[in-house]
């Protein structure tokens, strides 16, 4: 086909929607933007902030896969707004290891323990399991206290038998066995 | 030596990027100033569109385009039939966008692209069709009985292929036979559900006339050839990459799907790189599903229970098209007689049109359904004839010796012949039974009972048709500066492990670490041979091309080596990175023999010093490269089976049913398998446990549900229910490993293995959960509480 032969219509560059402006901390950096009202979270962190870590499965608060923390707490940013984060203080995936080569303790024990396969819904159980392991409660290791654990996420690779290993495996790691 | 990678529980190379959150899945490429598509999908099952307007739509702020079917070109026409056979007749495929009739809820009718996403999705509501609302018959025996409502005018049975094979003589077989075991049962739909839903961006540099694709695909060679052809493209001016893709489990192999034409065609016209991402409700709607099939077997054996003859008719629904022609009834009917001698079998299916979501392999490609029928009658066959139901598989297993074992007549989806290659299929069922507990279980369950619990035992063998043709190959260069080795291949990964598993291979004969080996896949600008990533065909194909390959590679190396360090390529050894001289500390690194076998012309650093055209060091008289040379230490080499090798397995379950919920739960769950010789057997475990979650899934809680008029009713994640962690048991997992005698490695593929014998594990334990309560045969999946309660309600 020949692309070009016609003149090019017209882009626009932005919808119609109203913008307001949200400043918040991401990962220690603040962060603003205008934004429109009906931003997911999940679209601002991924599109607006370029952090795409932060993985959408379903969009409707099912699958767990685009789990931050906000303010310590995990959330599940595809049923945020941006705007409701204002003033907020994010984490992401993004954050997790220190430095630009090294690896978290639980993500080193998903590593080992082969526990991901398309890493799709990694992402997700590591924020979730992050915010378990900083909470100074017990941690139940028992096989049903690790599934209940990670039973907010979904994971269609793994069949979850080895995300259990791997967070006995982190428990271990960081010495709360 | 170093010590042996193949067979190592090597850690994935691809881990410490995903972890981190690095990983590249086509949302996260970055495309400066992309647009975004939404689409207009079908709301009726079957309708006639009256008329379209678009108006409104292309009237609202950042709207960019809206497309319908008069709006693209010449890509208003039938998609292409990917795999044509004659037992189909004038097969149906969609149009990109419908014109004049859809044919199922979800079908893409328009498409909007703006300036974001959220602006397009405005848009495709603003966009008003007018539809004339037709009949349908959702039920597959209703739909090909006469006076059906057709999916399609020029298909009024709804029949899309009609096919018999036989094997044997089952009649005068039949014709001897001492009982006759016949049921029915159903396996109901169901769907990838891949994490990632599918996605596609495109880009066209309209300066060099090279069109970029990034989709989330398991087959980016042939979306490469589909495009091209389509758009009147030289191939090498279309580049598909199909970056991390977020699990795909079949459904992304299938292509084209409406939006892998269309997105490109949109990014071509308007000059603007344009993304669709699908999200979840469309991925329930828009992509390809399967596993409905209703089966009528019969076991015709003698008193002893030895199966003389088998004969299975069933009706496979195909859902609304039938892009990927008859590749899941065929192996549904291939596979049919299990690991079973049953040396006569006559097997017949007719694939039909319904108003649904096309059918094409999702994980498993009618090996569970097939997995059903057979064990769900072996089970009934032992019942009438009061025979443990361990001991009539005994009595019918292919014996260790028996093997290769062909079913002549049968011709599997590859076309080529059925013959198992080889196993150790008593040994499997003696294991299992033996750590399940099979022979203690009457006195648990007695005990369970008195205390008022309903505990059962179940069992079920399958068998894999797996690593199938036609090819596939490797391409392998040490590179002179690093000494890293470069695997680049066809194929592509959606979380297999791939990059590890392959640099294992080479790693072995070229003496390097696993972590040096670097693969490079899913790119056609990387490799341009290949086929895809389906049927549990990586590991065999292309493990053993690229085994093909390191091997040539490594034969070079040696020559060099031995060259340079003056000694007999007998003396030399690769291991750490170096080619040494037996025996001794002299070795020189893989990077300075590559570079040594490259004759340079200019001296960049100490190695290359040594290799460059003038220096002493590079020994050669008259020309640097002789007439039949090539510089670097680089090789291609191809793998093509003879047939499919035959990877089994057998798994048995302790579940209980709760008298108040009527659910079930798992209690142990044994699988012990054979795929061969591993490469990595984590990996492996991995695979088998991901594939047995799947099968849980199906055999207990997935079911996509339509209403009588055809609308999906459970098309999200609330409604249609995935596992999670707590619904999935701990599972025991043990190995065989019977090399196969087809390929060098000895490998057969495991990619689906752990799905397809969960639904006949569970019914049959189940049914012993619940028979001493007058509970009948459970001879359907999925089994929720509310079959239960029909189940215990009718017995
Ligand atoms: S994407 Fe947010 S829960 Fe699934
Ligand atoms: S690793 Fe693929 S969805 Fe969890």
């Amino acid at each position: 086909m020949n692309a070009r032969a016609l003149p090019r219509p017209q882009i626009p560059v932005n919808s119609a929607d109203p913008r307001h402006a949200v400043t918040l901390t991401v990962n220690g950096v603040e962060v603003s933007r205008e934004v429109s009202p009906r931003m997911l979270l999940s679209d601002f962190i991924r599109h607006e902030l370029g952090l795409t870590g932060t993985h959408v499965g379903c969009e409707h608060g099912v699958c767990g896969a685009c789990t931050v923390l906000i303010d310590g707490v995990s959330a599940r940013s595809c049923l945020t707004l941006a705007v409701q984060a204002d003033g907020a203080e994010l984490r992401t995936v993004e954050a997790l290891a220190d430095g630009d080569a090294g690896l978290s303790v639980l993500q080193q024990a998903f590593a080992e323990s082969h526990a991901l396969q398309c890493g799709y819904c990694t992402p997700g159980f590591l924020m979730a399991l992050t915010e378990h392991f900083e909470s100074g409660d017990p941690l139940d290791l028992s096989d049903e206290g690790i599934r209940e654990m990670i039973a907010g996420n979904l994971c269609r690779c793994t069949g979850y038998a080895n995300i259990v290993v791997a967070v006995r495996r982190a428990a271990e790691l960081s010495g709360r066995s | 030596m170093s010590t042996r990678q193949f067979g190592s529980r090597v850690q994935r190379n691809i881990d410490p990027r995903l972890l981190r959150g690095e990983g590249a899945f086509t949302d996260d490429i970055p495309l400066p100033g992309a647009l975004h598509a939404a689409f207009v999908r079908s709301p009726f099952a079957r309708a006639r569109i009256l008329s379209i307007d678009t108006a409104a739509a292309r009237a609202m702020p950042g709207v960019v385009a809206v497309y319908t079917c008069d709006d693209i070109g010449h890509l208003d026409q039938a998609l292409p039939l990917l795999i044509p056979h004659p037992s189909m007749r004038d097969a149906r495929t969609q149009r990109p966008l419908a014109r004049d009739d859809v044919h199922y809820v979800g079908q893409a009718v328009a498409m909007v692209v703006a300036a974001d996403r959220y602006v397009a999705e405005d848009a495709a509501l603003a966009i008003d069709v007018d539809y004339d609302q037709l009949a349908v018959e959702l039920d597959l025996e209703r739909a090909v009985a006469p006076g059906a409502p057709a999916v399609h005018t020029t298909h009024p049975d709804n029949v899309a292929a009609d096919f018999t094979q036989v094997s044997g003589d089952p009649e005068t077989a039949m014709a001897a036979a001492q009982h006759v075991t016949r049921i029915r049962v159903q396996v109901d739909r169901s769907t990838a559900a891949p994490m990632e839903c599918r996605t596609v961006a495109a880009r066209f540099d309209a300066a060099s006339g090279e069109l970029v694709v990034w989709d989330g695909t398991q087959a980016p060679i042939g979306v490469r050839g589909g495009l091209a052809s389509i758009f009147g493209l030289d191939e090498h001016k279309v580049r598909v990459i199909a970056p991390d893709v977020g699990g795909g489990f079949g459904q992304k192999v299938m292509f084209p799907y409406p939006d892998e034409l269309l997105v490109p065609f949109a990014a071509i016209e308007i000059g603007r790189p344009v993304k669709y991402i699908e999200d979840r409700r469309e991925n329930f709607i828009g992509s390809n599903q399967e596993r409905t099939q209703i089966h009528w077997i019969e076991l015709h054996a003698t008193k002893n229970g030895e199966v003389l003859a088998l004969k299975d008719e069933f009706l496979h629904d195909t859902g609304a098209f039938i892009p990927y022609g008859i590749a899941v009834a065929q192996v549904a009917s291939t596979s049919i007689a299990g690991p079973y001698r049953i040396p006569n079998i006559e097997v017949r299916f007719r694939a039909v049109y319904t108003p649904t979501v096309p059918v094409t392999p999702y994980r498993g490609c009618g090996r569970p359904q097939s997995c059903f029928a057979i064990e769900r009658a072996m089970d009934k066959l032992a019942d009438e004839l009061g025979i443990d139901r361990r001991e009539i598989r005994r009595r019918n297993l292919i014996a260790d010796d028996e093997f290769p074992w062909a079913r002549e007549g049968l011709l599997f989806a590859d076309g080529l012949r059925v013959s198992l290659d080889s196993g150790q299929y008593h040994k499997a069922l003696d294991l299992v039974c033996d750590r399940i507990g099979w022979d203690g279980f009457a006195a648990e369950q007695a005990a369970a009972r008195a205390e008022g619990r309903d505990l059962g035992i179940g069992l079920a063998f399958y068998v894999e048709g797996t690593g199938l043709g036609p090819y596939e190959g490797g391409h392998v260069r040490i590179h002179p500066i690093t000494g890293k080795v470069y695997v680049n291949t066809g194929l592509t990964a959606q979380g297999q492990g791939h990059d590890t598993v392959f640099a294992q291979i080479v790693a072995d004969q070229l003496g390097v670490p696993v972590t040096d080996v670097i693969l490079v896949q899913g790119d056609t600008a990387a490799y341009d041979w290949g086929v895809a990533t389906f049927a549990s065909r990586a590991a065999v194909v292309s493990g053993n091309a690229i085994h093909k390959t390191a091997a040539l590679v490594r034969d070079k190396t040696v020559r060099a080596a031995a060259n340079m360090l003056e000694v007999q390529e007998a003396d030399v050894e690769l291991r750490d990175g170096h080619a040494w001289v037996a025996g001794t500390d002299r070795k020189v690194p893989l990077a300075a023999i590559a570079t040594a076998s490259n004759p340079l012309r200019y001296a960049f650093n100490e190695a290359a010093q040594a290799a460059t055209q003038f220096a002493p060091a590079s020994r050669h008289d008259g020309p640097a490269l002789q007439d039949d040379q090539h510089p670097g230490l680089e090789a291609a080499a191809y793998f093509s089976p003879e047939c499919a090798t035959w990877a089994y397995g057998v798994h048995a379950a302790v579940i209980e049913v709760d008298r108040a919920t009527l659910q079930v739960k798992i209690h142990r769950y044994v699988c012990v398998h054979d795929c061969g010789n591993m490469i990595n057997p984590t990996l492996v475990e991995g695979q088998v446990m991901g594939g047995l979650a799947q099968g849980i899934g199906g055999a207990l809680y997935e079911r996509i549900e339509y209403d009588a008029e055809g609308n999906p009713t459970n098309a999200n994640f609330v409604d249609f229910l995935i596992p999670y962690a707590t619904e999935i048991p701990d599972v025991e997992i043990a190995h065989l490993e019977t090399p196969s005698p087809l390929n060098p490695l000895g490998v057969k593929g495991v990619g689906e293995a752990g799905c397809i014998a969960v639904g006949p594990t569970i019914a049959a334990a189940v049914e012993d959960a619940l028979r001493h309560r007058g509970g009948g045969r459970f001879d359907a999946v999925p089994i929720t509480p509310s079959a239960i309660l029909e189940n215990l309600g009718t017995a």
